[in-house]
């Protein structure tokens, strides 16, 4: 790392891109907080309403449902795609033509706009036209996931790994790439177990990256709306309704602007808490 | 078991491909085929569902529209972030952790939280259903990252280079135009390839910005399965044809992806 200098010059060099970020960012973000403290019965007028519309939101059991399926859901990919994506990774070839072959073929996913993954997925599972959906049903398992939560649940989940592993994968083998050779010749000569190797050779150099894997994948998975949209709708019923979905139906469905206004703000408080939380429990070893 | 080590990428990769292949079959088979029967691959091999995207201006616009205001982004993105990063790697100024954090913050915020007040601003600054507000709208996410990728990179070129070029004579703007960007062209690759990327999968803003005008193949997808019938063919084909672009632009990164996100920084 190189040493910085002292030099206010950097805020002229840095304005362009806080104008472009602040215009997006601050102006949208104050019509919200605006909007979730007043009442409207349309033609601009507005009432102040206080703290009524955060209680109301904090209160509703639409919103816990949505809430405790939404967590449930980002837990359920973590625990999923950060494992296998190091497995994968740690399998994976480390030079030679397959190397190129396995980035661009796993990358694919990621680049597949998020409407065409759940309509891709859509088709690919429905039970009477979809190859999943049909093979399932030939095995003689009961799945529809337009009717079942379970088969629903599972098909969002399979979604989300098959769209994001590739990430983590990406991600973990660029932190493997940067062990230099000598230390595995060492660990060599010491006899040490693959196991070793892992635990006190490739997890300590991948730690950095799987951080970043971890919040990346953390903060998207909460705001993902697109993919389940276009795949379930969030049904069947409510089954598959996570905390977007539910957002955009209240404010753009019903247009009840205030409490719509007033979950958003909750939304974002939660992601940035949770995301301190994950930051400073995964970093916190480094500072020792 | 080292032995048997490809089996795990392989078996992963087959798993990703089997949707993929699906879709791929499915726009090459007739409507009738897709309802009536069940087929592994196409029995009555049809180009019917391209030809209809290529001759209808409402299908290939959408394409059109997506890759203006993607290119667009991607430009404005990696030209602001630029500078900023070159600040944040060499210089220390008041707030500049702050800052940093705060950019970050913005890739947190969900788009669903800002469909709503991005159409009020830019229906009232006159800019709704036009290439640019969207193209201004993904800001939101893509100059934060451009800024934390390009300054990864810059970080790990010795700053004896730019003391180097200015004893040569060079000027600030000589040296950063001449010498320090043709040195960290691979990290600029890498940020253009991620803008590029996540302007181009995202559809939440990209629809909520425009109607007619400015609208991306993503939203015109979405028209087929409510006013024309179920044509799934058509679907499919729109949908194979969306994975092409960034398939082209992986492959000219390839080398660099993996190095690119190793030296990002949280």
């Amino acid at each position: 790392m190189t040493t910085k200098v002292e030099n206010q010059k950097g805020w002229l060099f840095v304005l362009p891109v806080v104008i472009l970020v602040a215009f997006n960012a601050v102006i949208p973000l104050m019509t919200v907080v605006n909007y979730s403290v007043q009442e409207t019965f349309g033609d601009n007028v507005f009432f102040f309403e206080g703290v009524k519309w955060f209680q109301q939101v904090l209160n509703s059991e639409r919103f816990h449902a949505a809430l405790g399926r939404q967590l449930f859901f980002t837990f359920t990919i973590l625990l999923i795609e950060i494992p296998l994506g190091v497995i994968i990774a740690l399998t994976m070839p480390r030079k030679g033509p397959w190397v190129s072959v396995c980035l661009v073929l796993m990358a694919l996913p990621l680049l597949i706009p998020w409407n065409v993954v759940g309509a891709m997925w859509n088709i690919f599972a429905l039970p009477d036209i979809g190859l999943l959906g049909k093979t399932l049903n030939a095995m003689g398992l009961d799945y529809n996931f337009t009717r079942q939560p379970v088969s629903a649940w599972m098909t969002l989940i399979a979604m989300d790994v098959w769209h994001w592993t590739s990430l983590v994968v990406l991600l973990a083998y660029a932190g493997l790439s940067s062990i230099p050779d000598a230390y595995y010749q060492a660990a060599k000569i010491d006899g040490a177990s693959s196991w070793a190797v892992f635990r006190y050779i490739q997890l300590p150099k991948m730690k950095r990256v799987l951080t970043i894997a971890v919040l990346l994948r953390f903060m998207d998975s909460f705001n993902i709306y697109t993919e389940p949209f276009v795949l379930t709708g969030g049904g069947p019923g409510n089954s598959t309704t996570l905390l977007s979905i539910d957002l955009v139906k209240t404010a753009l469905g019903q247009f009840d602007l205030g409490p719509a206004a007033a979950m958003s703000i909750i939304y974002f408080l939660i992601i940035l808490l949770l995301s301190w939380v994950f930051y400073t429990v995964m970093t916190r070893g480094e500072e020792n | 078991m080292r032995r048997l080590s490809w089996l795990v990428p392989t078996l992963y990769i087959l798993f990703l491909m089997l949707p993929i292949y699906w879709l791929v079959s499915m726009s090459f088979k007739t409507t009738n085929e897709i309802l009536g029967s069940f087929t592994l691959w196409p029995q009555q091999f049809t180009f019917d569902n391209y030809i209809t995207i290529f001759t209808d201006p409402t299908w290939y616009n959408g394409y059109i529209n997506s890759l203006i205001y993607v290119s667009i982004n991607t430009v404005i993105s990696v030209a602001v972030a630029l500078p900023a990063a070159y600040a944040f790697s060499r210089y220390r100024f008041i707030g500049d952790k702050h800052l940093f954090f705060w950019l970050l913050t913005n890739r947190m915020a969900p788009a669903a939280v800002f469909a709503l007040p991005f159409f009020q601003l830019y229906s009232a600054i006159g800019l709704f259903d036009t290439h640019i507000a969207v193209a201004l709208a993904h800001c939101l996410f893509n100059i934060p990252l451009a800024v934390w990728i390009l300054e990864g990179f810059m970080s790990s070129v010795p700053k004896e280079l730019d003391e180097t070029a200015y004893v040569d004579g060079y000027g600030f703007w000589g040296f950063f135009i001449k010498i320090f960007i043709p040195t960290i062209a691979a990290g600029i690759g890498v940020a253009a390839f991620f803008c590029f990327m996540f302007s181009w999968v995202e559809l939440l803003l990209a629809k909520t910005l425009t109607s007619v005008a400015a609208k991306p193949i993503a939203a015109t997808m979405t028209r087929t399965a409510s006013s024309s019938g179920y044509e799934l063919g058509l679907l499919a084909a729109a949908g194979t044809l969306t994975i092409i672009p960034g398939a082209v632009v992986i492959y000219f990164v390839r080398n660099y992806i993996a190095k690119g996100f190793a030296l990002g920084r949280v």
